[in-house]
């Protein structure tokens, strides 16, 4: 909307620079990573269609400990592409958002740790246990 | 994007701003541009429920990833909830992410050649997927041995 206030210079593009363009690097790395575990995570699924025992001997290969952590860091990147996701909604379609969108992804990566910091306990909880438990 | 290169390239044939519509875009593929803007938005919104719910069932609650097996799946799929839920997040995921990994080979794969041999592998592979995954949640066999 167009105000009364004096002339400004147009304030450019939010994607260029600082948070606005390294929040959109890190959206397009995680979204490609993201895609391609997709791939691979509904071939594996179909082998329930193979044997059970099949789809048993893939999913075992989730559980030993380098995969956990990956999936920690799948987990990691499937939520920064969401809340960021729904930052570039904000900065869209709220009339606000692109005003805000420095603010809007500190949240985001407030979001972020909040979630992941319980989450990579309950994730790797087991993993270490066992591991502990074996020295 | 700004170009410092000396030779010519597509990026510099960009009309001014407010110059007329006159197109080097046809007016259709405009079009379905902007229809795949918004599907990412859409789509995305109800990933955000289905992904992260996904997510938390599968890895995070309950023992997480080490009480998956065949028997933890066949009890999943004999709600039909779940079935409805997997099967929408199979198609939003891949539509989703094969619009956008096509606009990553758009960006970056300059020769045009290249990027339509990408973009058509990127489609058969992705349709090949889709068609697995959703055969595999319709014709799932729990007594299967």
């Amino acid at each position: 909307m167009p105000s009364a206030a004096p002339a400004r210079r147009p304030a450019g593009t939010l994607y260029r620079g600082r948070e606005g363009m390294w929040s959109w690097v890190a959206h397009r790395v995680t979204g490609v990573l993201v895609f391609f575990f997709l791939l691979v995570h509904v071939l594996d699924t179909a082998l329930v269609r193979v044997s059970p025992e099949a789809y048993n001997q893939v999913i075992d290969t989730y559980k030993n400990p380098v995969m956990n952590v990956m999936e920690v860091g799948l987990v990691g990147a499937v939520l920064y592409h969401a809340l960021n996701g729904l930052r570039i909604i904000a900065i869209d379609f709220w009339e606000r958002g692109p005003r805000y969108q420095r603010q809007m992804l500190w949240t985001v990566v407030a979001v972020w740790v909040v979630v992941m910091v319980p989450g990579t306990y309950f994730m790797l909880e087991r993993t270490i246990s066992e591991m502990l438990g074996s020295v | 994007m700004t170009s410092t290169a000396s030779e010519p390239r597509d990026s510099d044939l960009l009309a001014a701003p407010n110059s007329p519509r006159k197109s080097f875009t046809p007016r259709g593929r405009a079009n379905r541009e902007m229809i795949a803007w918004v599907f990412m938005r859409v789509s995305g919104m109800f990933l955000v429920v289905l992904v992260l719910g996904h997510l938390l069932i599968m890895n995070i609650l309950d023992g997480g990833v080490h009480r998956i097996n065949f028997g933890f799946v066949a009890g999943r799929w004999s709600n039909p909830f779940w079935q409805v839920w997997d099967l929408a997040m199979l198609w939003l995921a891949m539509l989703h992410g094969t619009n956008g990994l096509r606009v990553v080979i758009a960006d970056y794969a300059s020769r045009p050649q290249t990027r339509f041999w990408l973009t058509m592998l990127l489609y058969v592979a992705s349709a090949l997927v889709i068609v697995t995954g959703t055969l595999v949640i319709f014709t799932f066999d729990p007594t299967m041995s």
